[in-house]
């Protein structure tokens, strides 16, 4: 913010940034090599409505502007226990589940809703059951940088397997340093 | 104008003028005092320019320790971080550190130097009162004093109103003595130039006073903008201020008026003024703030 804002009394909404999502599928590779880690097939977009936005209002009208592929029902609209939305999209492709989550992001901020972005998360489970526990890859809109969940209950989350992963995935992704922002996300609707 | 629930207390009014007029004069007497007993003019400045910077620069814990707030940790709670978590992200600002207030009037502020030393705090009587959506609502308010700097803005503008009158007292004091030193009866002009001096000096912190309460609710409408923005619903501020506003003036004033220091980092000032939106209240009516946000709904349906 700049000095004539804070004057002012204003904020710019801030606009998502979409650039680093490609570098995905490289990391889900070093997840799979390393950490035996694959693609739950599922990714959500969580992000909050609000009023008005152009003329979409209301669940159909969001879920009709994201659902690009009408032959497959795998789209589908969830609201979480802080009223945020979530878009959750299953392709088994990582590379496909990828694009479509890029797309919706796209065609998202096309139609002003870019601000409401929050994040975008991507579901990774163990390949050999159980393993290590499942761990979500987010992707946090406005910063463009990502960060690794890994819940194990209700409340807890496991913050040594999250580090490991950071620590293989540090070259492929650029990470969130701001641990403060390793956010929770309890009971999200992302396998 | 239209009313609103909230019955106006003429007495309250006239008291609140009297009590900021009385801390004015307090200030300015302090300072005639000091000056008069030979303090130097510069440790003068110096002692109320300390004062100031330290109400600034201490204002996170100040206003926490006047609250009888304490910072909570995500664990103690769950769901206040999680919100704030996610409003920071959305607005890419960074996080403050979180508070809570055991009292139960319904209120929240937020506070310190800089965005990077803010604190903000919502009170048990806020959350117990509003549902997680006003509550997201209240505090995106209360995030966009910290990114507009209100802090730092409100400082720096009651240093200016102090300051002003500061000067314009000591100049006329210069003149006094410069332009006396001629004739042998100027003692009498001398009570005379006294007194006009004191005159103006009070103006000008009458004056300073005045303009630094019309920032603050100006300030108050911009926050409520950012935050209405922020949340992308400028209707559940609106609720959420229409319900803790209505609280407000239902609980004992008694009560009250032991926050009335904090009025002006708070999300509704603790008195409850009605509709006078007098010129000495430190937030806007409760009409002004909620016509503001109707405007915005429909702006963002248009």
């Amino acid at each position: 913010m700049g000095l004539r804002d804070s004057l002012f009394g204003r904020t710019k909404q801030v606009a998502p940034n979409l650039d680093n999502l490609f570098a995905l599928p490289t990391a889900a590779l070093t997840l799979q090599s390393e950490l035996d880690l694959v693609s739950s097939g599922q990714a959500g977009l969580c992000f909050k409505s609000g009023s008005g936005e152009s003329t979409i209002t209301t669940d159909d009208d969001i879920k009709e502007l994201l659902d690009f592929d009408e032959t497959t029902n795998k789209v589908t609209l969830t609201t979480d226990d802080l009223g945020f939305k979530w878009l959750v999209v299953s392709d088994p492709d990582f590379e496909a589940l990828v694009t479509r989550i890029h797309a919706a992001n796209t065609s998202m901020v096309e139609h002003g809703l870019g601000p409401r972005l929050l994040c975008a998360v991507f579901g990774f489970v163990p390949k050999t059951p159980p393993g290590e526990g499942s761990v979500r890859i987010v992707y946090l809109m406005k910063q463009g940088t990502f960060y690794p969940f890994a819940p194990t209950g209700p409340s807890q989350r496991n913050n040594e397997l999250e580090l490991r992963v950071k620590s293989f995935l540090g070259t492929d992704l650029i990470f969130e340093k701001d641990l403060g922002r390793w956010m929770a996300l309890w009971n999200l609707p992302v396998k | 104008m239209a009313k609103t629930k909230i019955e106006t207390d003429h007495k309250l009014n006239v008291r609140m003028f009297i009590t900021g007029l009385a801390l004015v004069a307090l200030y300015a007497i302090i300072v005639s005092v000091m000056l008069s007993l030979g303090v130097s003019t510069v440790l003068v400045i110096v002692i109320a320019g300390a004062l100031i910077f330290s109400q600034y620069y201490f204002s996170d814990k100040i206003a926490m320790y006047s609250m009888h707030a304490h910072e909570v940790t995500p664990a103690q709670e769950p769901k206040l971080h999680e919100i704030v978590d996610r409003l920071c992200l959305l607005a890419d600002m960074k996080k403050p550190r979180v508070g809570v207030s055991d009292m139960d009037m319904p209120n929240a502020f937020a506070t310190g130097r800089s965005p990077n030393h803010a604190v903000i705090c919502a009170t048990r009587g806020l959350m117990n009162r509003l549902n997680d959506e006003e509550l997201e609502a209240v505090l995106a308010h209360e995030l966009s004093h910290v990114a507009h700097r209100d802090v730092a803005i409100m400082t720096i503008a009651s240093g200016v109103g102090l300051l002003a009158g500061l000067v314009s007292r000591i100049a006329m004091f210069g003149a006094m003595f410069g332009g006396g030193g001629r004739g042998g009866k100027g003692s009498q002009n001398i009570v005379l130039l006294e007194m006009v001096t004191m005159l103006v000096s009070m103006l000008i912190y009458v004056v300073a006073y005045l303009l630094t309460m019309a920032l603050s609710r100006y300030r108050e409408l911009a926050a409520d903008r950012s935050g209405a923005i922020l949340i992308g619903k400028p209707s559940v501020l609106a609720s959420a201020l229409v319900h803790i506003t209505g609280d407000i003036g239902k609980i004992p004033r008694t009560d009250l008026r032991k926050s009335e220091g904090m009025n002006a980092f708070f999300f509704a000032p603790a008195l409850a003024g009605g509709t006078a939106a007098t010129l000495f209240s430190t937030h806007p009516s409760l009409e002004k703030r909620l016509d503001q946000l109707s405007k915005l709904e429909k702006e963002l349906n248009g």
